[in-house]
């Protein structure tokens, strides 16, 4: 189904949804202009938009999959638990914050605080691909899940911004390149990724390579560097009774 | 004895003559505070580890046992306490934070005891609840300006979603973790049974206890902990908690020994990572991005359900609500200084935030004053000890009250204060197995409504007292309270007149 939200006014964002919803198959949405919380805590559907959404695009996102051929704002994904979302551009900041489950894929650079507070649980892996770079804070208090940034076109310049891993507490980081330019806390390890540590991740970067139409080996034979955080309990010994 | 050495804090005094080694006080203590001398037949006891629960003194069949506040002190000094020194000592020992539970406990006013309520006489006669209709149900939502109608004449009735309580309280917010699943059952089962809703703080909704979800409040913190579309859609409302009374501007943090089974499983977190709740929203830094949050949350409920903001009573409060009141949200909660909690650390528990009452009081004038009290119901926390308490918040300008200490008392807690250490031996603040099957269910929710329906007869005879036979005709009726020795300033913040004026 076509939905044009050309003049629909961008705060009707209930309207929008509301079409969402109604429409049992799958949609694409044109005209798309600053509209915000498109398919929150949808499920079961394809979403294609052609222009720019606005902040908290699937938020709560649970099983639909949304392409953006465009930029998209911020908070991408918040708290998504299932599905996936395609964004052919670069998105603002704090995307995926605190997904439990389900997979962004960025094609350009992502802005402050991607990442942060991912978390996984069993089968729910959360996955993120930025294939540019990423701003400062990233993957901050991450508890969980595969957080990969590929630096594709960053002209040598650094891949993420300042202060990655503040309080990470699981999961993991894959960034491409040996990282020597970034400053990692103390309660995380960063050293150069295996070719096992690299299978985990190769899927992922596989299907960013499918959407994207880059050539894997380009991105997979370059070094990466791994961040895993050296405790789950990063506060253990803080306190004292009283 | 080295320089480590605390004297304990209490003593377990045991009546030889009493005590028949029946060793019940050794099986109830968590913290093995009793042993059994088989050598000699007798019971030993370290004070030590005494929490002064008074769980083995409940229990003891004769009656045998009394713990008491230790005599053994430091030299008296009014500048330096005896808790202040053994403060030092703690941290000198330890380099850590210092941790403690429940509310503020030190003597600082609590100005509902400085409050008097009106009582009609000779004219506008008292109402006597026992014969006449007396109505506490409250809805808490946001209300309409004024009556619309259509083409018809018919008043048009699709206002936002609300909230219909038999009573203006409710259950506030306590985690699945911080508290025990028994806990949770016997709020869940008390707030259905009364009408009104019970908060699952922020550490997910139990499978179990969706049944509930009528009188559910589901709560969305900065860890985002079990949220998610089914847990959104369970509740009846959705609470964004942005602070909590007992530890404002603060983030909450449940270590990885408690992430165990059902707790791991309701949070959806694996087991034995610490489950943090960073102090701020990382993607909340103005009522704008407030209001994003409120209208994600509406969005992925489909308008359905009232979105509660929560924030602890601080300095500001007044602007921030009024903040709040404009972001969209249909409900503000504010939680006070001394409200309750699983752990916080010392300083900021009995140093930061403001009382409730000169909160109250503000929020209700500032948003009076702006005409936009309409937009938001306020519901108050930390603490409501009792139903006189509620009744004064409701005439300061409250639609309702929440309360957390109160109703955990009627579950067994002893305010020991101990909460951290997760050996709560009334089953409450634990995720011990063997502990928490001490709370039944039946009882714990049997007292929970004993509690409420004593304390809804008891709002019902004060307000018949003042000649007002419905809690609406309270909220906000400043006239029939009195200040007892508060100062010009306190009595102009509450808005109200000195006794006797």
């Amino acid at each position: 189904m076509l939905i044009d939200v050309t003049y629909l006014d961008y705060l009707d964002h209930k309207g929008l949804n509301d079409k969402l919803r109604e429409s049992s198959e799958d949609c694409t949405i044109i005209g798309c202009c600053g509209q915000r919380f498109i398919a929150a805590g949808m499920s079961d559907k394809n979403i294609t938009i052609d222009g720019v959404p606005g902040n908290a695009l699937g938020a709560y996102l649970n099983g639909a999959s949304i392409t953006v051929n465009a930029n998209a704002q911020d908070a991408v994904g918040d708290t998504m638990n299932e599905g996936r979302i395609i964004i052919h551009g670069n998105i603002g900041d704090a995307a995926g914050y605190a997904m439990r489950g389900g997979k962004i894929f960025v094609k350009g650079n992502a802005g402050y605080r991607a990442g942060i507070h991912m978390k996984q649980y069993k089968d729910k892996i959360p996955v993120m691909v930025i294939g540019g770079t990423a701003g400062s804070f990233l993957g901050e208090y991450q508890a969980g899940g595969v957080i990969v940034i590929l630096g594709l076109d960053s002209d040598e310049k650094r891949i993420v911004g300042n202060f990655p891993c503040t309080g990470m507490h699981g999961g993991k980081m894959f960034l491409r390149g040996k990282c020597s330019d970034i400053n990692f806390p103390k309660q995380v390890t960063a050293r150069e990724a295996s070719a096992k540590d690299m299978s985990e991740i190769r899927a992922y970067v596989e299907e960013f390579c499918e959407y994207f139409k880059t050539n894997i080996d380009d991105i997979m034979n370059s070094p990466f560097t791994i961040v895993t955080p050296d405790s789950s309990n990063p506060f253990k010994q803080m306190y004292v009774a009283n | 004895m080295s320089v480590e050495f605390l004297y304990p804090e209490f003593e377990v005094i045991r009546n030889d003559n009493r005590c028949i080694a029946c060793r019940v006080c050794e099986r109830q203590c968590a913290n093995v505070v009793h042993s059994y001398d088989s050598d000699n037949g007798i019971m030993l006891s370290d004070e030590t580890k005494c929490v002064n629960c008074q769980r083995c003194v409940s229990l003891c069949p004769t009656r045998a046992l009394k713990i008491v506040k230790s005599d053994c002190t430091l030299r008296e000094n009014a500048n330096w306490k005896d808790a202040t020194i053994k403060e030092i000592y703690k941290q000198a020992n330890s380099g850590g934070v210092l941790l403690s539970s429940m509310g503020n406990p030190n003597p600082l006013p609590v100005y509902w005891d400085k409050i008097l309520i009106n009582a009609s006489q000779v004219t506008n006669p008292p109402i006597d609840p026992l014969r006449e209709p007396m109505e506490t149900k409250v809805f808490l939502g946001k209300k309409p300006e004024m009556i619309s109608r259509d083409e018809n004449g018919k008043i048009k009735c699709d206002i936002s979603p609300q909230l219909e309580l038999s009573m203006p309280i409710m259950f506030s917010a306590m985690s699945y973790g911080s508290i025990s699943y028994n806990a949770h059952e016997s709020l869940a089962r008390a707030a259905t049974e009364l009408g009104i809703l019970y908060n699952t703080g922020e550490g997910g909704l139990h499978e179990d206890f969706y049944c509930y979800g009528e009188n559910t409040i589901v709560q969305v913190a900065s860890g985002r902990f079990g949220v998610y579309k089914d847990y959104l859609e369970a509740g009846a409302a959705v609470e964004i908690k942005m602070g909590q009374g007992a530890k404002p501007g603060i983030g909450g943090h449940l270590p990885g020994t408690k992430i165990v089974g059902d707790v791991s499983r309701t949070r959806m977190i694996p087991e034995g990572s610490d489950a943090i709740s960073p102090a701020p929203h990382h993607d909340i830094y103005s009522i704008e991005d407030l209001r994003q949050l409120v209208l994600s949350l509406k969005e992925a409920t489909e308008y359905k359900k009232p979105v509660i903001v929560k924030v602890a009573a601080v300095h500001n409060i007044a602007a921030i609500a009024s903040g709040i009141a404009r972001s969209g949200a249909d409900i503000i909660a504010i939680d006070g200084f001394r409200g309750g909690t699983g752990a916080a650390p010392t300083r900021i528990r009995d140093n930061v935030g403001i009382p409730i009452e000169l909160a109250l009081a503000s929020v209700d004038q500032r948003l009076r004053d702006e005409g936009i009290r309409n937009n938001v119901s306020l519901v108050v926390g930390g603490s409501i000890r009792s139903a006189s308490d509620v009744v004064k918040a409701i005439a300061l300008g409250a639609d309702a009250c929440y309360v957390a200490t109160a109703a955990v008392l009627a579950l067994g807690c002893h305010l020991c204060r101990t909460c951290q250490s997760g050996k709560c031996n009334w089953g409450i603040a634990t995720q011990r197995p063997e502990l928490v099957k001490r709370l039944n269910p039946d009882i714990g929710s049997k007292r929970l409504v004993n509690l409420m329906t004593a304390w809804r007869h008891e709002i019902k005879e004060l307000m018949g007292g003042m000649g007002i036979n419905s809690i609406e005709s309270l909220r906000g009726n400043r006239l029939m309270l009195r200040g007892i020795g508060l100062n010009e300033k306190e009595l102009q913040i509450l808005g109200i007149s000195h006794a006797g004026e």
